[in-house]
This record gives structure tokens, sequence and C-alpha cells, in this order.
């Protein structure tokens, strides 16, 4: 412990004399509200890590054009409130050039206005519609929308020629957002929703809900949340002996939702990030490069496994840092850049971004994988 | 009729879980007067315990068992001693904040010791579920039914027939009148105290099974049981037992014949309408009183 | 009473002239908007103070009427493009209807009992907020919310906002002392202090808590008002059970029945996770334990308790001094 320490003051002294710095431009201030403490620490942890991470590996590497990050980073605890006073203490007392996060929908929705007003960059990495659509000009997300997550679960839904469900999705804004797709795409594809129940994201039990659910005789039940509840439902489908295919949202696409549901987590089939199977990606696939790095420098640093939450940062940063590059710090240009960005591919997906598309994936960006044998395995 | 069944067992289920969390809040406000609002983090420290313990450290379930029981119960001493009792002025809105103080700074603790992520135990007894009339019964739903029945047993037994408990009870009646019949009347409060914890974390560890457990399980499950006191009636045992069971049934019927989104607005509806018409809850003599 | 008159003028003159000094005098966005914050928390508190403080009336729930304020301000000016100051003032009636049908059966509870009822209430709202998805928006909240303008001026900039937050807290306060220093203030005290005797000598005791719970409600529906319209987003993340429980302890902390206790306890919790931010983890564990020694060392909140700390140590040198 005591020589880690050492090693890292005699590392930072040694980076502060390198002639790098000596000879520096001013540093590039960048933002991040994340909610790395409370009910969406498990969205808001791994991308404050991966954007710590990041920083210091492009200033390792010589920073952008020559300038030095520097990021601040602070703690929205998934409170709007806490959102706006950090978004505030960002932009006016930090002065930061550019701004990555909120980790959830609400938080980003609480934010908007003020970055919109400062025009200042924004690149959220929220799941949620709303964010991106309508298109606010300094606004950009590289989380998928759950737009494409539902439209991967239906395609696939659709393909085993199921014609009626159940939707079960959690009472927060990551289900509620999904719900709303689930309904509004559901005709799209053939589909009837003969049941749509919602359950409490601290509930200990669901045999209710989906007792309903049940009764109204759906061919698949499709579970929309994030963890736990999500694995609670999962028990409570093999407890009520269901024997239809359950769907799970990109939410509780994590190894801890295999390790909260246990046995019941067999054979669910759920969309996720491709960052989850990272190993079971063809060679050609162009995102697996990007992955492995990703997974092993996250890993050397923080010794756990990353999450396809702590990609949306690694992505965010990287766009950011993309769109820094010949800016001269100028915000104008930062946000032109990431408009015009094409083909980039990052651990989410493959980014085009455009004057009508802030988010800028493609369903491509979801693969469904079943879970079995208490893994994942890719479907198709 | 196979869906009523259905909703019936699940909603005893959790309404034995509200149950056991009541039965802990009632006793103590029974004996000291108090509601503990850092209740529903006890029935937490129970569950991350067990996690520890049992998942972890694969120590023997009784021998966990009974570590988790016992760190409930110590925290619940050292809670006693270190804020409760040293207030200088124990009126009932200063010690409702402390009790609100601590239960953030419980949760803080927990965050810190256990992380941010959930946990999942296994089940005591690994069976099937049980099919009645159609409706599947989890072997660890007769588990949590039975823990809640024995616990409340147990509380009224002592409180009722033991000479401690007798004592306990003169406490809360009136204090200085217990210490001049020679009660130590500190103890008491302390061993009140105590036993209410530690019943908090029998709570979490017999939950733990059939739900998650994270650093903030505890608040909403705190709240319910807060309700389910209300609605049989503060200071009584039995009722706090049958106010649980009746809100749980209640939520599991309501989520499945009315709305799923509303569940938890039945709690507390229920416990207004009560509030409203006899305030003295469903099974209490008592009338409701002030501080 | 001539004194104490001329003691609550000049302290209203030093408290006019610091909002100015502060408003003029204050340059930086963040720190404008951070006091603009602590305006609105000390709105809530005020009220808050007026129902625990004078009337001795617990509320566990009052984060519903700050909720009921934005949550109509948001629907009628964003939804319907209504004038969001006649927004306001529905707003006010509705949070102050809503009180009269609630508190009618509510404040006829007392203790723990009206705790409860009160947290039930503020729980059911909170829920309402979020299952009325249609029209709140529900639990992704509430976007489009137009920003304040009075016919040249517009509340866009910081400063704007923080002169108007900070003017409607100084006429509540006024507001607040006109109150107490009034016959009703006085009977509101005999409450506290003795419901049954003042019950004895005439007080209408059940119609006066009536009234001033309406009236926390009214400020705490202004509170959203001004809350809605600066942030321009509500989630029912921001009225839930914390938040009530968060303007309980502004209320405590600061110290119950003094209209500077509310500012001061306002003004701490808005600080305090601002402050706190550098310990990341460790924000609750320092969070609960402050709220605990607060209440165990000072039960009658920090203006009192340090006051107390004042006194005692001028008597002891005084005993020194003979």
């Amino acid at each position: 412990m005591l020589l880690r320490k050492t090693t890292i003051v005699v590392l930072a002294i040694l980076l502060c004399l390198s002639p790098a710095v000596l000879l520096a431009k001013p540093v590039y201030k960048i933002g991040g509200i994340f909610s790395s403490t409370g009910r969406a620490s498990f969205l808001g942890d791994p991308e404050k890590k991966t954007m710590e991470m990041m920083v210091e590996k492009i200033n390792a590497a010589g920073g952008i054009d020559g300038h030095m990050l520097q990021a601040v980073i602070y703690d929205s605890e998934g409170d709007p409130a806490k959102a706006v006073s950090a978004v505030n203490k960002l932009i006016h007392k930090d002065k930061v050039l550019a701004i990555i996060g909120p980790s959830t929908t609400p938080t980003t929705l609480a934010i908007v206005n003020f970055v919109e007003r400062a025009q200042l960059p924004l690149i959220s990495c929220a799941a949620g519609v709303k964010i991106t659509s309508p298109v606010k000009p300094w606004v950009f997300k590289t989380a998928q929308s759950d737009l494409l997550a539902v439209a991967a679960v239906y395609q696939h839904i659709q393909a085993r020629g199921i014609k009626k469900i159940g939707i079960i999705t959690v009472a927060n804004s990551f289900g509620e957002s999904g719900k709303n797709q689930l309904l509004a795409q559901a005709p799209d594809f053939g589909l009837e929703v003969v049941q749509a129940e919602s359950f409490g994201a601290k509930d200990t039990d669901t045999t209710a809900q989906l007792t309903k659910i049940k009764s109204a005789a759906p061919e698949a039940i499709v579970c929309w949340g994030t963890n736990p509840g999500p694995a609670v439902v999962a028990k409570n489908v093999k407890q009520l002996k269901l024997d239809i295919p359950l769907y799970q949202s990109h939410g509780v696409a994590s190894p801890k939702f295999i390790e909260l549901a246990g046995d019941a987590a067999e054979g669910i089939i759920l969309p996720t990030g491709k960052i989850l199977v990272t190993g079971l990606l063809p060679e050609d696939d162009v995102q697996k490069k990007i992955l492995e790095d990703y997974q092993v420098d996250y890993q050397a640093k923080y010794k756990g496994n990353v999450s396809g939450f702590g990609g949306y940062a690694f992505d965010a940063v990287n766009l950011l840092a993309k769109a820094l590059k010949g800016s001269n710090g100028d915000k104008n240009k930062i946000r032109r850049a990431l408009e015009s960005m094409a083909h980039h591919v990052g651990a989410t997906g493959e980014f085009n971004f455009s004057a009508q598309d802030h988010n800028g994936l493609a369903p491509s960006a979801f693969v469904m994988v079943e879970i079995k044998g208490g893994t994942w395995k890719l479907i198709k | 009729m196979q869906e009523i069944i259905q909703y019936l067992f699940s909603g005893i289920t959790t309404g034995a879980i509200y149950a056991v969390i009541a039965v802990g809040l009632s006793m103590l406000y029974s004996s000291t007067e108090l509601i503990n609002f850092a209740h529903g983090e006890f029935v937490m420290l129970g569950a991350m315990a067990i996690v520890t313990l049992w998942v972890h450290m694969a120590l023997p379930l009784p021998l966990a068992f009974a570590g988790a029981v016992a760190l409930g119960c110590c925290m619940g001493l050292l809670f006693e001693r270190l804020a409760i009792r040293t207030a200088r002025t124990p009126q009932p809105i200063v010690l409702v904040i402390i009790t609100v103080g601590a239960s953030i700074f419980l949760r803080g603790v927990a965050m810190i010791v256990w992380g941010k992520d959930p946990f999942s135990v296994p089940a005591f007894s690994r069976h099937d579920s049980i099919e009645i009339a159609g409706a599947a019964l989890l072997p660890q739903s007769i588990w949590i039914v039975g823990a809640a029945v024995l616990l409340a047993g147990g509380i009224h037994f002592f409180l009722k027939k033991t000479l401690t408990g007798k004592a306990m009870v003169a406490c809360a009646v009136n204090k200085k009148a217990a210490w001049l019949t020679g009660i130590p009347s500190e103890k008491m409060g302390i061993l009140a105290f105590a036993v209410s914890t530690g019943s908090g974390a029998v709570a979490g560890i017999f939950i733990a099974p059939i739900t998650m457990s994270s650093y903030d399980m505890g608040t909403m499950l705190g709240l319910k049981g807060f309700c389910a006191a209300m609605i049989g009636g503060l200071g009584s045992l039995w009722g706090a037992f049958a106010g649980g069971i009746l809100l749980g049934v209640l939520e599991s019927l309501g989520a499945g014949l009315i709305s799923s989104g509303l569940k938890d607005a039945i709690a507390f509806i229920l416990l207004l309408l009560i509030l409203y018409i006899c305030p003295g809850g469903l099974f209490s003599a008592k009338e409701a009183k002030r501080f | 009473m001539d004194d104490n008159k001329k003691k609550q003028w000049t302290e209203n003159t030093i408290f006019l002239v610091v909002i100015l000094g502060c408003g003029l005098g204050v340059d930086n966005t963040y720190y404008l908007q951070i006091m603009t914050f602590i305006g609105i928390n000390t709105l809530l508190a005020l009220g808050l103070n007026m129902l625990m403080g004078y009337a001795g009336q617990v509320s566990l729930g009052h984060a519903a009427f700050y909720g009921i304020g934005a949550y109509t301000t948001a629907i009628l000016s964003g939804t319907y493009g209504i004038s969001p100051w006649a927004a306001l003032v529905c707003a006010v009636s509705c949070a102050v209807f809503i009180a009269f049908v609630v508190g009618l059966p509510t404040l006829k509870l007392s203790g723990y009992y009206l705790g409860m009822g009160t947290l039930g209430f503020g729980m059911i709202v909170n829920i309402l907020f979020r299952e009325w998805s249609t029209v709140t928006g529900g639990s992704s909240g509430f976007v489009g919310i137009p920003m304040l303008e009075a016919g040249p001026v517009s509340f866009m900039s910081g400063r704007n906002y923080f002169f108007l937050v900070w003017m409607v807290v100084l006429v509540a306060v006024l507001l607040c002392r006109r109150i107490l220093s009034s016959r009703m203030g006085r009977a509101l005290r005999s409450i506290h202090d003795g419901e049954n005797a003042s019950l004895a000598v005439g007080v209408n005791t059940h119609f006066l808590k009536l009234q001033i719970f309406m009236f926390s409600a009214a400020l705490g529906a202004v509170a959203g008002f001004l809350y809605a319209h600066f942030v321009m987003f509500i989630s029912p993340e921001s009225f839930g059970f914390m938040v009530s429980v968060k303007m309980v302890t502004m209320v405590v902390i600061g110290g119950m029945a003094s209209v500077w206790g509310a500012l001061l306890g306002a003004s701490l919790l808005t600080l305090l996770p601002e402050v706190l931010h550098g310990f990341a983890e460790y924000e609750m564990i320092i969070f609960g334990l402050i709220l605990m020694v607060v209440m165990i060392f000072m039960p009658q909140g920090l203006t009192r308790g340090l006051l107390d700390i004042y006194e005692h140590s001028r008597k002891r040198d005084k005993r020194h001094g003979n």
C-alpha cells in the first residue's frame, strides 16, 4: 500500500517535471456528472471510473494538441436538483469546455436547459429517448435509446412467431420510457400487448403482477428494468412455473444479473451492447479490438469487470477527445465537430451523428444474447 | 379463483415481512414510547450480514443467523447508548430527527462496507414451490410466516409472562414510578432497543432469499412497517402482526385487481383511512394521543 | 413593545441590505444560483416553521405542497400555455385548497399519528405525480416549462432570478412576522405550549391549525413555482419523502420558532452537500452524523444552541470577573 502510494507520488512528480508539461498549453477542463452514489450508482460508478481512466490515458499519450485534459467530476446521486447545482458549478465555477453525463434520464433532462443556455456541449450517458428527440443543438448522447433496444427485442419475438406478449416494467424513468416504447412499437411488429404491469424498484415480490399477466395468457413476457428488480421478476416467473419465454432489457446486461437471478436466469433473452460478449464476437467485428482494450485497461486499474454503462462514458470521452482536436477550446467548433462525427467506432456501436440525429446509433448496436449455463450466449 | 389464491399467497408472504418489521417497531414503542425511523436500516443490516456470513464466509446457517441477529442487537445497543440516551432533551420530535439521522448514517456505512451492488441469497431450504389449488407457494414464504408468528409470539410471551418483560412495560407506562419500585429503567430501555433492532435483523435475514439485498433496501420496508404498525395500532404486538398481514394482502390484491402502479399508494391510503376513522388502529383499544 | 418593533425593523433592513449586497456584489453565476436555491429552501423552511415551530404540528409530507405548486404551474404554463403568473395564482389556490381538504381530518391527529398521516399524504401525492404520466410526464419528468418574464424584464439571467426569489423571501418573512405579532400569533404559541389550555381560554385551535397549515402550504407552493421556472424541469424525485425529511431537518437544525432559524437551516442544508462533495462516498455518513450530533447536543437548533453557548461563556466570564 505504502509502496503503491510512493510510486504514485514519484510518478506524479515525474509527470509534473516532464517537458511536455513545462511547455504546456492551458489545460482543457472537461466536466463529468455521474450518479456515482444513490439508486443509480450501478450506472454512475463505472462511468465515473471510466472517465477518470480515459482522461489519464489521453494525458499519458500527450493530451490533445498538447493540451492536457482535466476532468472535474461531480456526483448527482441521481437527484435532478443536485445535477442542476453540479452543472452550474461546472459551467460557471470550473468553466469547463464540455460536460459528460449525467447517468440517468431525469438528471439529464434537468440540466439540458442550462447547457443550452450556456451553449456548452453535453454528451449524456442516459438512455431516455426524450434527451435527443427532439434534437437540441448542444445535447448528444452515447447510450443506445430504448427505442433501439425495444426494436431489437421485438424483432426476435416476431421471428419466433409470437403474437401476444405481456410486459412488466419498473416504476422509474427507465421502466417508464421502456414501457412507452414497448406499447408504441408493438403494432409495428404485429404484436399485441395483452397485459402491462409495473413494479416498484425496491419491491420484494412481483408474483401478484405476474399472476395477472399469466391470466391474460401471453406467449412471452418482456420485463423492462434495472437491477435488482428484474432478478426478482425472473425468480418469480420460475416460481409461478410460467413456461413462456422471458425477455429482459439491456438495463440488466451485466454479470451481476446472472449472479442475482441464479438458476432463474437460465433461458432469459436480452438485448445488450457488444461489450458484454466481447469474447464471443467474430474476429472481423470492428468493435472487438476496442472493447478488448477497454476491458484490459479497466481491469488493470479497477480490478472489476466492465459494463455497458462504463462503455457509454468510454465513448463519450473518446468522441469528445476527437471533437476537441483542432478546436482550440472553441465550444462552437467542438459542437460542430461532434455533429459531423461519422463512422466513429466505439464500445457501444458505430456513431454517425448528424443535425437530425444526436444519438447516432443504429439497431446493430445491439446483439441478442441468451443466458445459458450461467453465462451469455450470442444468438444468431 | 386460482389467481385470487395466488394473490393471497403473495400477499401473505409480503405481509409477513411487514409484520415482522411492524412487530419490532411496535415492541419498541410499547416499551419506550419511541418510534425508530432507522428500523428499516436494521432490517437491511440483518440482510447484509447474512450475505457476508452465510454466502461469502460460508458459515453454517444457524451460526450465520445468530451472528447477524447479534450484529443487529449490538448496533441497536450502541445506537441507544450513543445517540438516544445522550440526547439533551428527549422530546419526540428531537428523537425522531435523531433516528432519521441514524438511518442516513447507517445507510452510508453500509454503502462503504458492502458497496453499492445488490446481493442475492439462496433459499434456506432447496425445495420447489409447492402447488396448492393451482397457485404456487414458496418454501421461503412458509419460513417467513413461521418466523413472524414465532417472533410475535416470543415477544408477546416475553412482555407478558417474564419479570423482565413486565418491568419493561412498566417503564413505558411510567418511567419514574417504575424506577421507584426498583426497576432499572435505563437497562430496560437498552434491552428494549436491542430486542427491537434484533428482531429487525431477523426480518432482514428471512427476506434476503426472496428478494435482493442492497444498502438502500431498508427505507421503503421501514415505511411499510410503520404503516402496518399504525394500522394495527401502535404498541399492540398482535395488532402490528395483523396489520402487516392485512397490508400485504391488500397490496397484493390491489396490484392484481386494480393497478400495480398504484400498489404503493394502497398502503398509504389505507393508513390515512385508518388514521381518520379509528386513529388508535384496528386492533388497539388505546386512543391516539399526543407525544 | 416599541423596542421590539425597532429591533425587528433593523433586522429587516439588515436583511434587505444583505440581499442587495449579495445580489449586486456577487458576480459568479454559480454562487448566485446556489443562493437562489437557498432562497427557495428558505421559503419552504419558513412555511414549515410556522406549522412546526409555532403551531407545534409536525408534517412529514410537506414536499407534497412544494410538488403541487411546481406541477400546477408546469402543467398550466407548459402544456396549456397559460401565463406563468396566472399559473402561480392557480398553484397557490390549488395547494391551499388541498391543504384545507387534507388538513381538516389530518390536523385532528397529533404526535406520531399526525406525522404518519402527513407522511402518507406526501407519499400518495408523490405516487400520483409518478403514475399520472399523461399529465405529469411520469417518472421521466416534465419537460418544457417556460422561463419567467414580467413585461420587459426577463428572468433568464441568474441575477434577476436571484432578486425575484429573495424579494419573495423578504415578503414572506415580513408576512410571517406580521402574523406572529398579531392576535393569531399569540394564539398559535398558546397551542404550542398547551393545546388544552388554549382551548379552555377560547381559542379555536383546530381552525387555527388549519389556517396555518394552509398558509404553509401556500408558501410551499410558491417555492415550488419558483423552483419549476428556475430549473425548467421537474420530476417526482424532487418532491419525495426524503425532501420532506430534509425540510423538517432544515427547520429543526436552524431552530424551531425562529424566522431567522429557517434561513440558517435552509442555508446549511443547501450548502452542506456542496461542501461535502469532496467526501464523495462518505457524504451520507457525515450528513447523518451532523444531523444526529446537532440534535443530541443542541435540540433547540443551531441558532438557539450557539446563542446558549455564547451566553454560557459570558456568564462564566462574569463569574470569573467577580
